[in-house]
């Protein structure tokens, strides 16, 4: 069990960051592992931002190897070495952890090529790359998470949360939710459900060149998207597709620049409750996280087996 | 007459009692009227009315409010704020007047046995779950699981439903205004379903028992699901049971469709022989 929630505003931007933390924290009894968020800002003009971790939160309850985190300083150098042989420039950088850091840059090449040169560097894996993503996940509950990484007054228009149980993969950062849909910038994707087909369509999408980081059978949904909007497919028309392709019981959300979609399997065996109005649409697994951003009475209801939704900003 | 008598169990010393006829004859003789009254119910009193908010206490102190209302002979209670929080009102074995001036959330009225709720907002999944006897009205949609393996009562959704509505019923009556997700009545071994507005895909898949009636379009039906010709018993039940209902919804009942199980089980309605020739 886990709990996933969005939110998108219309034509405005919001306090979206206090709005997922409240969401996220209602949701905390179905998966105290580790939450994640994927918030869409401002942007930074045209750079991108870029989000990316060194080594794993090691503190207790988590399944990470200990590393010495003297190892840190010296992959973080090694990555900004990788960015200078792209031929990005990096604009600002900032160190929220340790192990975790937010840096604003200037590229005008593949996206695929520069993602693959940073996470040549051992164990560095970029969180998101994108122009208004910025994609945040660790261990803990949606408040630590907030706290640590500053996300209590993030304003943006969208974005998308999870709350994570466990059960197919360790408790680590890797394996926490969302995922990018690398290395499409911008789009993210959060799980709730398990997939039964994991490794034959893992098998298939590594074949093609995709390149997935865990063992968690949610990032094959990211990895999948990404996969066929890198043939021309367009987002919508993608996630019907994964409605076909992908065995199993669940409810995702995705999210890119302006849009926020939502997808449920033909068994409807995993819940969301929806609110849309003129000025929002709020999902999430349970119907109390609607409630901690909007407390008066509104008319919700539960999509149905096989739904699939997009919602613009 | 069925013994135990020389049974391996009763040659273990686990027990020693016969049983005469069915079982449940031994528990539920309509002769002893406190078979029907739960050893620790409440004498109530439906004109002595109060209010719980539920904006800051959670489900636990919520429902020891109501018994301890209910011990003080309060017949009505309405609950305030419910804020979709989950497992209110569950495990009331007591005739009550409950209003919900808001929505709940999963598992909200379960395991219920002879209250009559009223909720002005929306239920999550599982509403009502193993209710056993009352009338549950919910005037807005309802999540999957609705009346799941409900034995008996009137639960009534006003506006439309999840997946799995009617999972594992037992017995009693749902009643859909709008419609209905996949599977509902999946696994139905008795009791009635009435959807006025559409239904998903697979409806009524491994039905043992029991009716459904759709007022809409069937996406598709389930294994062991066949469609029956609607009776006048049928069409004059199902008036009667909307009036009941307070569906104000312009209904063609003669052109509803019936669907009812297409398969015998075996030994499933293991009446005693006795039993069986009285009904014939």
């Amino acid at each position: 069990m886990c709990g996933i929630a969005g939110i998108i505003h219309r034509g405005k931007s919001n306090n979206v960051g206090g709005e997922m933390k409240n969401m996220l924290q209602s949701l905390k009894h179905r998966g105290p592992d580790s939450t994640g968020y994927a918030l869409y800002g401002q942007g930074e003009s045209n750079n991108y931002i870029l989000r990316y971790k060194v080594g794993e939160n090691v503190k207790e309850g988590t399944t990470a190897v200990k590393e010495d985190p003297i190892i840190y300083a010296s992959r973080r150098k090694q990555v900004n070495q990788k960015i200078n042989e792209a031929g990005a420039t990096l604009h600002s950088e900032d160190k929220i952890t340790d192990y975790s850091f937010r840096y604003v840059i200037s590229y005008d090449g593949d996206l695929l090529d520069l993602a693959k040169k940073i996470e040549a560097v051992e164990e560095t894996e970029i969180l998101s790359l994108g122009k208004s993503l910025e994609l945040i996940k660790d261990i803990g509950d949606a408040s630590v998470v907030a706290d640590q990484y500053n996300l209590n007054k993030f304003s943006g228009t969208h974005g998308i949360g999870h709350t994570r149980m466990a059960t197919e993969s360790g408790v680590d950062i890797r394996s926490a939710h969302p995922y990018w849909a690398y290395p499409f910038s911008d789009v993210s994707v959060v799980h709730n459900g398990q997939l039964t087909n994991y490794w034959n369509n893992r098998r298939a999408l590594e074949a093609k060149g995709m390149r997935f980081l865990s063992s968690c059978d949610s990032e094959l949904i990211a990895v999948y998207l990404a996969d066929k909007i890198r043939n021309g497919m367009d987002l919508e028309e993608a996630m019907k597709g994964s409605l076909e392709h992908l065995d199993g019981v669940f409810t995702y959300l995705v999210a890119t620049k302006d849009k926020l979609g939502m997808a449920k399997d033909t068994m409807a065996a995993k819940p969301m409750v929806l609110y849309e109005s003129d000025d929002l649409v709020a999902l999430a697994s349970e119907e109390v996280a609607i409630r901690s951003v909007m407390p008066t009475e509104i008319d919700t209801y539960d999509p149905y087996e096989g739904e699939v939704k997009v919602w613009q900003a | 007459m069925a013994s135990i008598k020389g049974h391996k169990s009763s040659e273990m010393g686990l027990h020693e009692e016969v049983l005469t006829g069915r079982t449940q004859q031994v528990f539920f003789n309509p002769e002893e009227s406190e078979n029907f009254v739960y050893h620790d119910s409440y004498e109530v009193d439906f004109n002595k009315r109060t209010e719980i908010d539920a904006s800051n206490i959670e489900c636990l102190e919520i429902n020891s409010k109501i018994k301890e209302l209910m011990s003080q002979g309060y017949g009505t209670i309405v609950i305030k704020n419910p804020g979709s929080k989950h497992s209110i009102g569950v495990g009331i074995l007591n005739k009550l007047n409950l209003i919900v001036e808001g929505s709940l959330g999963y598992f909200g009225i379960g395991s219920v046995d002879g209250p009559n709720v009223r909720i002005s907002g929306r239920v999550g999944w599982s509403c009502a779950e193993n209710m056993m006897a009352g009338k549950v009205v919910i005037e807005k949609n309802a999540g999957s699981c609705f009346g799941a393996a409900i034995r008996g009562g009137d639960l009534i959704c006003k506006g439309s439903v999840g997946a799995r509505s009617g999972i594992d019923m037992k017995g009693g009556t749902i009643i859909v205004g709008g419609d209905a997700g996949a599977f509902t009545g999946f696994m139905m071994q008795r009791g009635r379903i009435v959807i006025l507005g559409d239904v998903g895909p697979n409806l009524a898949d491994s039905l043992y028992d029991g009716t459904i009636f759709v007022g809409g379009k069937i996406k598709s039906l389930g294994a062991d699901a066949v469609e029956a010709e609607m009776t006048d018993l049928d069409v004059s039940w199902l008036k009667r049971k909307l009036k009941v209902a307070e569906i104000d919804k312009k209904v063609d009942f003669e052109k509803m469709t019936k669907i009812v199980s297409g398969k015998k089980l075996w030994n499933y309605d293991n009446l005693e022989p006795a039993e069986r020739k009285g009904a014939i």
